[in-house]
C-alpha cells in the first residue's frame, strides 16, 4: 500500500459556490431520550458534489441525528427533505427509495452470508420468484470496479478484512444508486492508509456527484476529506462553517466547549517488571493462533499501547491478562510468580487491576445495584461477607466511599447500574478495580464511547496510577490515545506483537504501516531507536 | 445380524421408514424455517397436536381429506402468529412463549376434541389417505409425496428467491436487513407462521394418512425430536431431509427390533432411542453447530 | 407505537401484572366456555366453589398445590440463573422412582430418619437428571432445552419399564405399579381424615428458605449476576460453571423432592400417572410469580385451585375438564405479555 495523503486531488467543493442543488435540508431536527436532549432544533443542508463532516465529541449527538435521518429513529419534531420532496420519518425503505445510503458505524452485514447476498438482499422485489444473480453480480463489479472497491462477490463476508467490509458497506449503499452517502465513524477501525484510501474513494464518490456526510471526532480526518465542517455540541449544532475557512483550535473550542489540553505524562524511570509474556500462543477453538508467540514485558511506571486494527487479538491478549483465557504455549508471569493457570478471581487477588473492553456486557451486570456491582471482584473478602451471608451494611458503606472518591454520578448504592451514563459506568469499573493499589492495570478500549470529560478523567487516572507505581497494559483501536499515554508502543498483527518500541521513535506513518502488516520496516524503527 | 440384513433388504422396512419420515420431515423444515428466521418455536409439540386435532376433526365433520390439510394447515399458521407476535415484535422470551404455545395447542385439542366427542370411548375414525399404486417403497399416500416435494420447494425459496434471502438475512443479522430497506417484524412473522402450517401439517399426516384416528398424546415428542434434527441438520433444507431419513431408519429398525429381540429387552428400552438418538445427535453436532446469528435474539428497532 | 424500557417498575406494577394477567386469562377462556354452550358466570362460580368452598375443596387445593410449589421453584430457580430446565415432569418421576426404592423396605430406619432419608434420595435422584444436561450446556454447549424435554420421555419409559418388570407390585393384580412404601416412610397428615400431608408444610419451608438464601447470601448473589449476565459474572471472577452445576442440582433436586413427597405423602406407590404435567405447570407457577420465590406459593395455590375447581365444575356441566390446562396456558402467555409491560411502557412513535 502506498500512502497517497498529499496526493488528493482537488476538493470538487470549488463547485459547491451556490450553483449544485440542495440535495438535503434537514429543518429543526429534536430528539428526546427519556431526560436526555440528544438532538436540539438541528437544521442542516447538503448540496451535490460537498463533503460535510459532522463534528462532535462522543454523545454531541452526531450519531442520533444520523439514524433519524436514515429512518432509525422518528424524531420528535422537525422534517426533512431530499431531492426536495418530504422524507417520510421513521422508514430506512423510504430513505433508502429517496436515495440516501448509510454505512453504520458497526457494519451491518452478516458474517455467514456472501458479498453479492450482503449487497443485493432486499433490492428484489419480495415476492419475485426467483433472483437474478447474474445481473446483481455483473453491476456490483462494475461498481466496484468503477470507484476502486476491490471485492469478490462470492467470498463469506465473515471472511474479509474490516476495511474489506467498509468496502461491502458502500457498495451497498452504490447499488442501490445512493446520491447521498452517510458515514457514521469510518475511520475509527482503519489504518491511517486505508483511511486514506476511503477518502480518496470518497472523491471520486463526489466527483460523480453525490453528496457525502462523515461523522467525526476527529480533527485531522475533517481536514483531510471534508468541504464543510458541522460542529455539534450536546445536541445543539453549534456552527457550520466552510474547512477551508476555519482551524484546528478554533475547531476544538466549538467541539468541546473549552481549550482542551492533552494529558502530558511526566517521563518516569520504569521499575521492574510486572508482566512478562514469553512466547505466549493462544488458540481458537478451531486450532487458529489468535496470539502468535507473543512476547511481552511491562515494567513499574510505564504505560505500553497495544496498537492495531480490530480483530488481531486484542481481545485474546486482554483475555489472557484478565485471567480468561490460558496460554496454549509459551508462559505468562506477574511480579516473577507464573500465572498460566490463573482464573480470573487469582488475577485479582494478585493485584491486577482489569478494565474490559465492553463495559455493558463483560464488565457490570446492569440489572444489578451499584453496591452489588462494586464488590463483584470481592464479595469473598471477609469485609464483605461472612460464613456466606453477605454483609450487605459494610458493602453499601464501601461503595458510597468508592462512589465519592471515584465522582460517580448516580443516586445512591442501590439505583440499577443500567441508569448510570456509559461514563460513570466506566468510573464504576474503575473504582472497583483501581481503588486497591494495583500493581499491573489492563486498560482495554477504556475510553471507547466516552464523552471528553470522562475520557479525560479516565486519562488521568491511569496516569495517577503509572505515577504510584503500577505497570499499564493499554490495548486501544484509537491511535491518538496511545500516543498520548503510551511510553512504549507495540503493534499487534495477525496474533503476532512486534517488540516495544519508544513512542518518541515511531511516526504515526510507521505505526499505520505496522498496523497494516508491513513489519519489514520493523528494522529501520528498531535501528533508529 | 443376519436378521438386521434380512430387515434392511425388505420392501415393506423401506416402506416404514418412508412413512415414519414424514412427520419428522414436515415438522423439521417447518422448524427450520422459523429458526432460519431466528425465532425458535418451541411451540411445534402443541402446534402438531392441534394440526392433528384440526385436520381430523374437519374431516370427521364432512370435509374431505384435502381440506382437512389445508384446515390444520391455517389452525397451525394461526398458532404460529400468536408466538411470532409474542416474540417478535413484543421481544418475549422464545423458549418460555414457546412452551406456553405449545401448553395451549395441546390442551385446546384435547379440549375441542372432548367437547365434540364427550364420551368416545374407542376413538371414531376416519378413511385416511390411501398409498398410491406404485410398487414397492414407493407406495405412500399423498402426504408423504408432498413432504418431500417440500423440502426441494423450501430449499429453493431460502436459496434462489429474494424472500428466501431476506429470510436468511434476518436470521442473521436483523439490523442489517433493517438497513436494507426489509421489515424485519414482517419477514420473521411470515417465517414462523409458514413455519407452524408445515409442523401442522406434520400432524395431520398421523390422523390423516398413518393413523385414522386422533388420540391423546399422539405427538408424543416428535416436535422435540424435529428441534434437535434442525441443529444435527446445520440449518439445512437436505440434510434436515438425510437427519430425517436417517433417524426414520433406525427407528424403524427398532420396531422391527422390537418383534425379533422382544424377548430379550423390554420395549421400552427400544422405545427410549428415538429419545436418546436425538440426545446423542446434538452432542456431535454441538461443536461445530453454526447457528443463524440472530437466533433466539429478539430485535427491537431503535433500541438503544 | 414502541416499547420504551422503565427505569425502575414499582412494586404496587409487579404486584398487579399476574393478577392482570390471571383476569384476561379468565376473560380470554369465558370466551370458549360461552362457546360450549355453557353460563360463563355459573362455570366459574361452580370453579371457585370448587376450589375453596369447603373445608374439603380446600384442603385438596393445598394437596395439588404441594408438588407445584416444588416444581414451581425448581423452574424459578433454574430460570433465573438462565438455565432452562423444562424437564422437571422427568426429575419428578426419578425422584419417586428413588422414594419407592428405598422407601419400600431397602432402608431399615426409623420414621424420623427414613422420612428425611428418602426424601433426601429423591432430591439427589432429581438433581442428577438435570446435571446430564447442564454439563452438555457448559462442556458443549448442547441447548438444555431440548435436551431435557426429551429426557421427559426417557423417564417416563424408564419407569414404565421398571413398574412392569423388577418393581412391579405382586400383589397389584397386575397393574403397572410399584408395591406400596414402608408405613414408616409415609408423611404424617397434617389434616385428620383429607388427603393433605406434611410435604405442603416442607414445601413452604424450602420457599421461605430459598427466599433467604437469594437475598442474604452470596449463594444467591452469585445466582443472580450468573442470571442476569454471565459473561460479567467470570469476569469477575465468579465461578460461572460451578455455579450453573450447582443450580443445575437443586432446581432437579427441587423437582425431585415433588415426586418424592407425592409418593411419601399422598399416594403411597408409583404408577406412571403420577403427576398430571406437574412439571410443566410448574413453570406456569414460576412465571406468575415472576420467579420470585414466595410468589411461587401464591401462585401454586392458585394453579391448584383451577385444576381442583374444574374438576369439580366438569362433572356439573358439559365443560370438559381439560378448560384448566387452557386456563393454564392462557394465564401463561398472558403473564409474559403482562411482565412485558411491567418493564417497559408503552410509547407512541
Amino acid at each position: 500500500m502506498t500512502v497517497t495523503t498529499s496526493a488528493m486531488p482537488t476538493p470538487v467543493a470549488a463547485r459547491a459556490d451556490g450553483k449544485a442543488e440542495v440535495v438535503l435540508r434537514l429543518a429543526g431536527i429534536t430528539k428526546r431520550f427519556g431526560p436526555l436532549l440528544a438532538n436540539d432544533s438541528i437544521s442542516l443542508s447538503l448540496r451535490a458534489g460537498e463533503v460535510l463532516a459532522l463534528l462532535g465529541e462522543n454523545g454531541a449527538g452526531k450519531t442520533t441525528l444520523m439514524n433519524i435521518l436514515f429512518g432509525h429513529y422518528v424524531a420528535d419534531a422537525g422534517s426533512i427533505e431530499a431531492f426536495g420532496r418530504p422524507l417520510p420519518p421513521g422508514s430506512p425503505r423510504a430513505a433508502l427509495q429517496a436515495g440516501i445510503g448509510m454505512v453504520h458505524q458497526h457494519f451491518t452485514l452478516a458474517d455467514n452470508l456472501s458479498v453479492l447476498d450482503n449487497v443485493a438482499v432486499g433490492t428484489e422485489r419480495l415476492w419475485r420468484p426467483w433472483s437474478d444473480r447474474g445481473t446483481a453480480k455483473r453491476r456490483l463489479l462494475d461498481l466496484a470496479g468503477r470507484f476502486g472497491l476491490g471485492v469478490r462477490p462470492d467470498a463469506l463476508v465473515g471472511d474479509l478484512s474490516v476495511g474489506e467490509r467498509q468496502r461491502v458497506e458502500i457498495l451497498k449503499a452504490l447499488f442501490r444508486d445512493a446520491r447521498i452517502l452517510i458515514l457514521d465513524e469510518p475511520t475509527a477501525v482503519l489504518t491511517p492508509q486505508e483511511s486514506a484510501g476511503l477518502f480518496e474513494t470518497l472523491r471520486k464518490l463526489t466527483a460523480d456527484g453525490l453528496a457525502v456526510v462523515f461523522i467525526s471526532h476527529k480533527m485531522n480526518e475533517v481536514f483531510a476529506a471534508s468541504d464543510t465542517v458541522a460542529v455539534l455540541r450536546a445536541g445543539k449544532l453549534v456552527a457550520t462553517h466552510a474547512t477551508a475557512s476555519t482551524d484546528r483550535e478554533k475547531l476544538a473550542e466549538l467541539m468541546v466547549g473549552r481549550a482542551v489540553k492533552p494529558p502530558s505524562p511526566a517521563p518516569l524511570a520504569p521499575g521492574e517488571p510486572v508482566l512478562a509474556l514469553s512466547a505466549v500462543t493462544v488458540k481458537s477453538d478451531h486450532g487458529r493462533p489468535l496470539l502468535d508467540a507473543v512476547d511481552l514485558t511491562i515494567r513499574r511506571h510505564q504505560v505500553v499501547g497495544i496498537a492495531g486494527v480490530s480483530g488481531n487479538g486484542q481481545t485474546a491478549l486482554a483475555d489472557l491478562v484478565s485471567g480468561l483465557i490460558h496460554p496454549d504455549a509459551g508462559h505468562a508471569a506477574l511480579k516473577g510468580e507464573t500465572v498460566d493457570r490463573a482464573d480470573p478471581a487469582a488475577m485479582v487477588r494478585r493485584g491486577v487491576a482489569r478494565i474490559p473492553e465492553d463495559r455493558h456486557s463483560a464488565g457490570l451486570v446492569g440489572a444489578m445495584a451499584v453496591w452489588e456491582n462494586l464488590i463483584a471482584e470481592r464479595y469473598r473478602d471477609p469485609a464483605f461477607s461472612r460464613l456466606g451471608v453477605l454483609r450487605r451494611g459494610a458493602a453499601r458503606a464501601y461503595a458510597h466511599d468508592v462512589i465519592d472518591a471515584f465522582d460517580v454520578r448516580c443516586p445512591g448504592p442501590d439505583a440499577r447500574t443500567q441508569l448510570l451514563s456509559g461514563g460513570n459506568m466506566q468510573k464504576l469499573i474503575l473504582g472497583r478495580t483501581l481503588a486497591h493499589g494495583p500493581d499491573l492495570i489492563l486498560a482495554s478500549q477504556p475510553t471507547r464511547g466516552l464523552d471528553v470529560g470522562a475520557v479525560s478523567y479516565v486519562h488521568g487516572r491511569l496516569l495517577e496510577a503509572r505515577a504510584a507505581g503500577a505497570g499499564v497494559l493499554l490495548i486501544s483501536e484509537d491511535l491518538d490515545e496511545i500516543l498520548a499515554l503510551a511510553d512504549s508502543i507495540a503493534v499487534i498483527h495477525h496474533g503476532r506483537l512486534t517488540p516495544l518500541l519508544p513512542h518518541d521513535r515511531v511516526s504515526v506513518r510507521q505505526l499505520g504501516l505496522l498496523m497494516a502488516g508491513h513489519w519489514d520496516i520493523l528494522p529501520e524503527i528498531v535501528d533508529a531507536a | 445380524m443376519t436378521e438386521i440384513l434380512d430387515i434392511l433388504v425388505s420392501a415393506a422396512f423401506w416402506t416404514a421408514v418412508l412413512r415414519i419420515a414424514t412427520p419428522y420431515v414436515l415438522g423439521t423444515l417447518g422448524e427450520l424455517l422459523c429458526e432460519r428466521a431466528g425465532v425458535l418455536n418451541l411451540g411445534i409439540e402443541g402446534i402438531m397436536t392441534l394440526g392433528a386435532m384440526a385436520g381430523w376433526m374437519a374431516v370427521y365433520q364432512g370435509a374431505d381429506l384435502w381440506t382437512g390439510v389445508l384446515f390444520a394447515a391455517f389452525c397451525g399458521a394461526l398458532l404460529g402468529l400468536l408466538h411470532a407476535v409474542l416474540t417478535v415484535p413484543l421481544g418475549l422470551s422464545q423458549h418460555v412463549t414457546g412452551i406456553g404455545v405449545t401448553l395451549l395447542g395441546t390442551s385446546l385439542s384435547y379440549f375441542v376434541y372432548r367437547l365434540v366427542l364427550p364420551q368416545a370411548s374407542t376413538p371414531p375414525t376416519v378413511t385416511p389417505f390411501q398409498p398410491l399404486d406404485l410398487p414397492g417403497a414407493l407406495a405412500q399416500t399423498p402426504l408423504t409425496y408432498l413432504a418431500f416435494a417440500l423440502v426441494g420447494l423450501v430449499a429453493y425459496v431460502l436459496y434462489r428467491t429474494p424472500v428466501g434471502l431476506a429470510v436468511r438475512m434476518v436470521g442473521e443479522n436483523p439490523a442489517a436487513a433493517e438497513a436494507q430497506g426489509l421489515s424485519v417484524t414482517g419477514v420473521r412473522i411470515g417465517a414462523v407462521m409458514a413455519g407452524s402450517a408445515l409442523m401442522a401439517l406434520a400432524g395431520a399426516f398421523l390422523t390423516l394418512s398413518a393413523f385414522n384416528a386422533f388420540f391423546f398424546n399422539m405427538v408424543n415428542g416428535r416436535g422435540w425430536i424435529c428441534v434437535a434434527l434442525v441443529v444435527f441438520a446445520s440449518w439445512r433444507p437436505g440434510k434436515a431431509l438425510l437427519g430425517a431419513l436417517l433417524f426414520a431408519v433406525f427407528d424403524a429398525l427398532q420396531l422391527r427390533l422390537q418383534q425379533v429381540a422382544g424377548g430379550v429387552l423390554p420395549y421400552q428400552v427400544f422405545l427410549m432411542m428415538p429419545y436418546l438418538l436425538s440426545i446423542l445427535a446434538l452432542v456431535l453436532v454441538a461443536r461445530r453447530a453454526s447457528y443463524p446469528r440472530a437466533l433466539m435474539v429478539p430485535y427491537r428497532k431503535g433500541e438503544r | 407505537m414502541r416499547l420504551e424500557p422503565r427505569n425502575d417498575t414499582p412494586l404496587a406494577v409487579r404486584l398487579l401484572a399476574p393478577v392482570a394477567a390471571v383476569v384476561a386469562a379468565l376473560a380470554l377462556c369465558a370466551l370458549l366456555i360461552a362457546w360450549t354452550g355453557a353460563p360463563v358466570l355459573r362455570a366459574y362460580g361452580l370453579l371457585i366453589e370448587g376450589a375453596v368452598g369447603s373445608r374439603f375443596a380446600l384442603t385438596e387445593t393445598l394437596t395439588r398445590a404441594t408438588p407445584l410449589i416444588l416444581t414451581g421453584l425448581a423452574a424459578a430457580v433454574a430460570f433465573r440463573a438462565k438455565l432452562w430446565n423444562i424437564g422437571a415432569e422427568g426429575q419428578l418421576y426419578m425422584g419417586a422412582l428413588a422414594a419407592v426404592v428405598l422407601g419400600g423396605g431397602m432402608l431399615n430406619l426409623p420414621s424420623w430418619l427414613l422420612i428425611p432419608a428418602v426424601m433426601l434420595a429423591g432430591m439427589a435422584a432429581g438433581g442428577v437428571t438435570l446435571l446430564g444436561p447442564a454439563v452438555l450446556k457448559t462442556r458443549f454447549g448442547v441447548d438444555e432445552v431440548v435436551t431435557t424435554l426429551l429426557l421427559n420421555f426417557v423417564v417416563l419409559l424408564l419407569v414404565s419399564m421398571l413398574l412392569e418388570g423388577a418393581l412391579k407390585d405382586p400383589m397389584g393384580m397386575g397393574w403397572p405399579q410399584s408395591a406400596p412404601v414402608d408405613p414408616a416412610a409415609e408423611l404424617p397428615k397434617l389434616v385428620e381424615r383429607t388427603r393433605l400431608h406434611a410435604g405442603l408444610a416442607v414445601a413452604l419451608g424450602l420457599a421461605v428458605l430459598l427466599w433467604l438464601i437469594d437475598t442474604r447470601t452470596i449463594w444467591g448473589y452469585e445466582n443472580r449476576a450468573v442470571g442476569a449476565n454471565p459473561r460479567a459474572a467470570a469476569f469477575a471472577g465468579m465461578p460461572v460453571s460451578w455455579i450453573m452445576l450447582r443450580t443445575a442440582l437443586l432446581s432437579g433436586g427441587l423437582a425431585g423432592l415433588a415426586g418424592a413427597s407425592e409418593v411419601l405423602g399422598l399416594k403411597g406407590y408409583l404408577t406412571l400417572d403420577l403427576s398430571p404435567g406437574f412439571g410443566y405447570s410448574g413453570i406456569v407457577v414460576a412465571m406468575l410469580a415472576q420467579l420470585h420465590p414466595l410468589g411461587v406459593v401464591g401462585a401454586a395455590l392458585f394453579i391448584a385451585g383451577i385444576f381442583v375447581g374444574a374438576d369439580a365444575m366438569s362433572r356439573a356441566m358439559p365443560v370438559p375438564n381439560y378448560i384448566a390446562d387452557v386456563l393454564v396456558a392462557t394465564s401463561l402467555l398472558c403473564m409474559l405479555v403482562a411482565g412485558l409491560l411491567a418493564r417497559y411502557r408503552l410509547r407512541r412513535g
